[in-house]
Formats: C-alpha cells, sequence, structure tokens
C-alpha cells in the first residue's frame, strides 16, 4: 500500500516539477551558499544537524573551499547540484579564481552529490573512493530519487575520482598547499582528509562528527585506531564532516567515547549470546542524550559494530 | 503514459524492470486509463513472482505452522536481521521440508532456499540480507504433506547513506572461505534430546553484480556463496541455496536437536567455483 502511496506522489512532484519547479530551481541557483570564512583565505557552510529530506535540498554535510595565489579547492560538494552550484556562487562572491580541484572526503551523498556542479575541475578522492561510487552509486541515485524527488536528482551524477590519494599527497593551491591523507577503514573504507597548513586547519569529512551522531559504515575498530592517530595531526581547529568548527584535536572526544562505548557494549553482547537484532535496540543506549539523531543511526551502527565485531 | 514511466522510475526497485518488467509492460497495454493507481501493487508484483517462483503451485496461508521477524525499518540496508521459525501447535505430525524466503522488491526476490535434515529439528534459522526498497518479504514453507504454506512482514527501506553494499571491501576479500561456528548455551541445560542453538559464519563479499564501475561502465561481476550445508556428524542439518540478497560475511543462526555426534562440518560452494570445508569437534554435553 505504502508503495502506492509513493507512486502516486512520485507523479505529483515529477509533473510539478517539469513545469515550475525546473524553473524555480534554475532561479534559486544563482542564490549563495552561506558561507564563513572561519580562517584566511577558508570558507566553509556548517550543514543542517538532520538527515537528508526534500525540504533541507539534501543540504546536510559541512562544505568549505580553500582560496591560493592561483586556484580554489573544494572540500565537498554538497548533497545536490544545486547545493553545488550555490556553493560555487558563494567562491564567486570571494574570488574569480579557477576551482581547480574539488575534494571528495569519501562517497555520501551529502558530500558528493554537488559534484556535477563543477565538472571540468579535478576530482580527488581515496584510492578506494572509485570503487565505493561503483559500489553504491547506482544504489544512492535511487533510493534519493524517492527521498528528495526527481527535482532534486534530475542533474546528479555519479562522477569518479581523477586524482586518487593513496597514503598522503600535496596540492599546491599557489602559496598555500594542502596536505591530503588517505585513511584506513574507519568511518568508510575511503576516509580523505585534508589539512590547510597556513591556517592549521583540518577538514575531517566524516572521521570526526560533533552534536550529530556518528555513523558506522567502514570499520568499528578501524575508525578507534584511527581517531588515535588523528589526534596526531597538527591542526588548530577542525572542520568536522557534520557539526559546528570545533577546537582540535579536543573535538574527538565525543566521538571517541561513544564509539568506545558502543564496542564494549556490542562485545559484551556477542559475548553473552545476544541476537544482533536485539543488540540494535540495547546497545550504547547511555549516550542517547548526547547525539543528536541517536534514534535515526544508534540502531544502524550497532548492527554494523555486531557483524563486524562478532568476527574477533 | 508519461505519468506511468515517470511512475516507474520513482518508485520502483531494478527488480521490476529486470526481471517483472513484463508485468508493468503488460498492465501498461491492457489498462486503458493511464491512472497512477493502475500501476502493479506489491499484490501484483507478489502473485506474479510466487507464480514464478513456485511454478503455479497453490499457497496457503501459514499463519501459526511458520512465523517471519524481521525489523519494521532496516537499520543498515546491507544487514537486515531476519529470523524464521516453526511453530507447528505440539501434535502436528507434520513438519517442514524446506523454507524459501522472497524479498520481493529485491534485484533478485529469491534470497535463500532452506531445505532441512529429515530429523534436524530446526524450528529456528535466522541470517541477515540486504534490503534494496520498501519491500514485503514472504516466507513459503513446504511441509511434509506437500503442500506450500505463505507468511510475510513489510520492511522499510533504510534512509541516509546506507547502501546494500560492501563496508570494508579489502576485508572480505583478504579473509575469503574463513568460517566459523559457535555454539549457544542451552538455558534448559538438557541432554541429547533437547534443542540447541549454533551459529555458522562464512568470510564472503557475496557481491551482487549490480555495481557498475562508473569509469569502465563495466559491470563488477557477482560472487557470492550458492550453496552451504551443515551437518551434525553425517546428518544433514540444513542445506542452503542462496544468492545475492544474502548479505556480506553470510550468517545463520539456527537450533537443532542434539544427537551426540562427534562433529559438526560445513561445506560451501560459491559461483566461482570456489569450495570451502571445515569441520568442528561438537562440545561434550551439546
Amino acid at each position: 500500500m505504502l508503495f502506492r502511496r509513493i507512486n502516486r506522489w512520485c507523479v505529483v512532484a515529477c509533473l510539478a516539477c517539469a513545469t515550475t519547479l525546473a524553473f524555480a530551481a534554475s532561479e534559486r541557483a544563482t542564490e549563495a551558499l552561506p558561507v564563513a570564512e572561519i580562517a584566511p583565505g577558508l570558507f566553509v557552510h556548517v550543514g543542517a544537524v538532520a538527515p537528508m529530506t526534500r525540504a533541507n535540498e539534501g543540504a546536510v554535510a559541512n562544505v568549505g573551499f580553500v582560496v591560493g595565489s592561483d586556484t580554489v579547492a573544494v572540500i565537498d560538494s554538497g548533497g545536490s547540484v544545486h547545493e553545488g552550484r550555490r556553493l560555487l556562487t558563494a567562491i564567486r562572491a570571494v574570488t574569480e579564481k579557477p576551482v581547480r580541484f574539488v575534494i571528495n572526503t569519501h562517497t555520501h551523498p551529502d558530500h558528493v552529490f554537488g559534484n556535477a556542479a563543477f565538472i571540468g575541475a579535478t576530482f580527488v578522492g581515496h584510492k578506494n573512493l572509485g570503487r565505493a561510487l561503483a559500489g553504491r552509486g547506482m544504489f544512492y541515485l535511487d533510493a534519493f530519487r524517492r527521498e528528495l524527488g526527481d527535482d532534486i536528482m534530475r542533474e546528479v551524477k555519479i562522477i569518479s575520482p581523477t586524482q586518487i590519494v593513496d597514503g598522503a599527497m600535496r596540492l599546491d593551491l599557489g602559496n598555500r598547499v594542502l596536505m591530503l591523507r588517505a585513511w584506513q577503514a574507519a568511518h568508510t573504507d575511503h576516509d580523505l582528509t585534508v589539512l590547510d597548513q597556513n591556517t592549521g586547519t583540518l577538514f575531517a569529512g566524516d572521521l570526526v562528527f560533533l552534536r550529530h551522531l556518528p555513523v558506522l559504515d567502514g570499520s568499528l575498530r578501524g575508525w578507534l585506531a584511527v581517531i588515535g592517530q588523528l589526534a596526531e595531526v597538527p591542526a588548530r581547529r577542525v572542520v568536522p564532516g557534520h557539526g559546528p568548527v570545533a577546537d582540535w584535536p579536543a573535538a574527538l572526544a565525543e566521538e571517541r567515547r561513544y564509539l568506545a562505548r558502543l564496542a564494549q557494549d556490542v562485545r559484551g553482547a556477542i559475548k553473552g549470546g545476544e541476537t544482533i537484532a536485539a543488540v540494535a535496540k540495547s546497545a550504547a543506549q547511555s549516550e542517547r542524550m548526547r547525539w543528536e539523531l541517536f534514534d535515526e543511526y544508534n540502531g544502524r551502527n550497532a548492527t554494523a559494530a555486531y557483524a563486524e565485531l562478532e568476527w574477533e | 503514459m508519461f505519468a506511468r514511466a515517470v511512475s516507474r522510475s520513482c518508485a520502483t526497485s531494478f527488480r521490476r524492470w529486470l526481471a517483472v518488467s513484463a508485468l508493468a509492460v503488460a498492465l501498461q497495454f491492457t489498462l486503458a486509463q493511464p491512472s497512477v493507481a493502475q500501476a502493479p501493487t506489491s499484490e501484483d508484483i507478489w502473485n506474479e513472482l510466487a507464480n514464478e517462483i513456485f511454478k503455479g503451485r497453490p499457497l496457503a496461508d501459514g499463519t501459526g505452522l511458520v512465523g517471519i521477524e524481521m525489523p519494521t525499518r532496516a537499520e543498515d540496508a546491507a544487514i537486515v536481521p531476519v529470523t524464521m521459525r516453526v511453530t507447528m501447535p505440539l501434535g502436528d505430525p507434520r513438519r517442514v521440508k524446506a523454507l524459501t524466503l522472497v524479498i520481493d522488491e529485491n534485484p533478485a526476490p529469491v534470497a535463500a532456499t532452506f531445505e532441512f535434515g529429515d530429523n534436524a529439528g530446526v524450528s529456528m534459522i535466522s541470517t541477515r540480507v540486504r534490503i534494496n526498497s520498501y519491500t514485503d518479504v514472504h516466507l513459503v514453507a513446504e511441509l511434509t504433506d506437500s503442500k506450500l504454506y505463505v507468511v510475510k512482514t513489510y520492511v522499510k527501506a533504510s534512509g541516509g547513506c546506507s547502501a546494500p553494499a560492501a563496508k570494508n571491501a579489502d576485508e572480505a576479500r583478504a579473509s575469503l572461505g574463513q568460517m566459523r561456528f559457535k555454539t549457544f548455551g542451552n538455558p534448559t541445560n538438557g541432554g541429547a534430546s533437547l534443542a540447541h542453538e549454533a551459529q555458522v559464519m562464512i568470510r564472503h563479499p557475496n557481491n551482487s553484480g549490480l555495481q557498475r564501475d562508473q569509469v569502465t561502465l563495466l559491470y563488477i561481476p557477482a560472487h557470492f556463496i550458492e550453496e552451504l550445508a551443515v551437518r551434525q556428524g553425517d546428518a544433514l542439518l540444513f542445506r542452503m541455496n542462496g544468492g545475492i540478497s544474502i548479505s556480506e560475511d553470510p550468517n545463520f543462526r539456527f537450533s537443532y536437536l542434539a544427537t551426540g555426534a562427534a562433529t559438526f562440518a560445513v561445506e560451501a560452494k560459491d559461483n566461482a567455483g570456489n569450495m570451502f570445508r571445515n569441520e568442528w569437534p561438537a562440545k561434550p554435553g551439546l
């Protein structure tokens, strides 16, 4: 039955978008995405702490850009081509320099669906990003057409990286070097961070969450190990994937506590013979009041953690 | 026509246009008015599927004979627990010969078929599946009366960035074929004829083959466990024939009647011709 409701709803949305919405979208594309210059030449848009919805047009991840003396680098392109275009408008309000690089911190739709707004740039990602996009891209296009609607999804393209990072890489924007680092499986199996050396600002992608419950889509054991190494990164502040810009490395404390609690609870449950379905409801409940979107993602995290940790 | 095409692209999974596109096309031509209400319903989809899978055999209501438990919403699209139970009343002389698990809206709807050994006593079996979309999930039991009985549940797809794909692809590949066997304590702590619970795990990517490389535009080949058999001594507990809807690292937790046999053995093969075999001693008292 629900299925039929969706059908009907889709048709209404699609017919509407064929007329008014498509026009409205192109008008709105000129509106700049609100950004803050958190360090000289380094701009950030802090996304809504929310799931991607039609109302927020998928604009939930933090996105940003760094301006060098020659070129601009974008770090994550947002959750729709519309958001990507608004980001480009925000860039143009600051500089006429070309956007040479679009760095994708990982494959999730809220970070890469804006890529098509920057066609012509070099797309930079972890060595495993292309594989992840291959495995998930078609599914994401299909699933988010359902969740965001055809209007928002029409122009979204899955764009694979043309420059890959295996280990570490320097990107020179002109008198400004970005240090890129590809990590072992943690939030995903293709997380990439970007350190702006001039200002000591770390774009951590979804290796760091604040306020928004961390989401596990890679390896819990890997993530806890990576947090230890991340803490050594010589930065003053962090732009997390979700949540406010914060001091570094103090910003790691909250998610480290949550992930450690999750691991401890799930290990205990596995040892006690509890089923994966039961653990989805019981693990890490002591963290519930400390995070937004806990009910949306904790069961998922516990499920993934169980499937990983039962092989220990 | 336009409305119908759009509605299909919005709400339909791959499966429909891959596997029952014939149904959709037929409906498109046979129904006169292009009204949305005439898009294939979940009942239409199931009737078509059931007809294909069970060759037109009638399906009776299985309520009270078997049960299926799944979360109402898939938390992680790649790992959705499903528990199948035999719930026949005491004294019913029939037993379950086979169970078929069908995820209607998945690209490959038949997730698995389980056949049970004659005296295996498997009254519960749970595994984990991928859920691509909002879907009915049907469980069809074949009883020793040679009739088919069906029950169903409904699962909402997971939202957000969750995908029915590998989380840690290198790990899955590096440890291909590793197995684990666990037994769980029985609260009634009895002897050889009481129900016990055990779990079989095998490392395998169980790739769907529906993943398209965006650079080469080629599909990554499907690679999955197609058959897995679990034995207690020489006696078959169950044999699973499965496909790409079973999650990465296939995992089966089940109850059984202990016979006192000295070993448990698992044999599996995948669609690439790899054979995996392992054996474990039964713990005393189990």
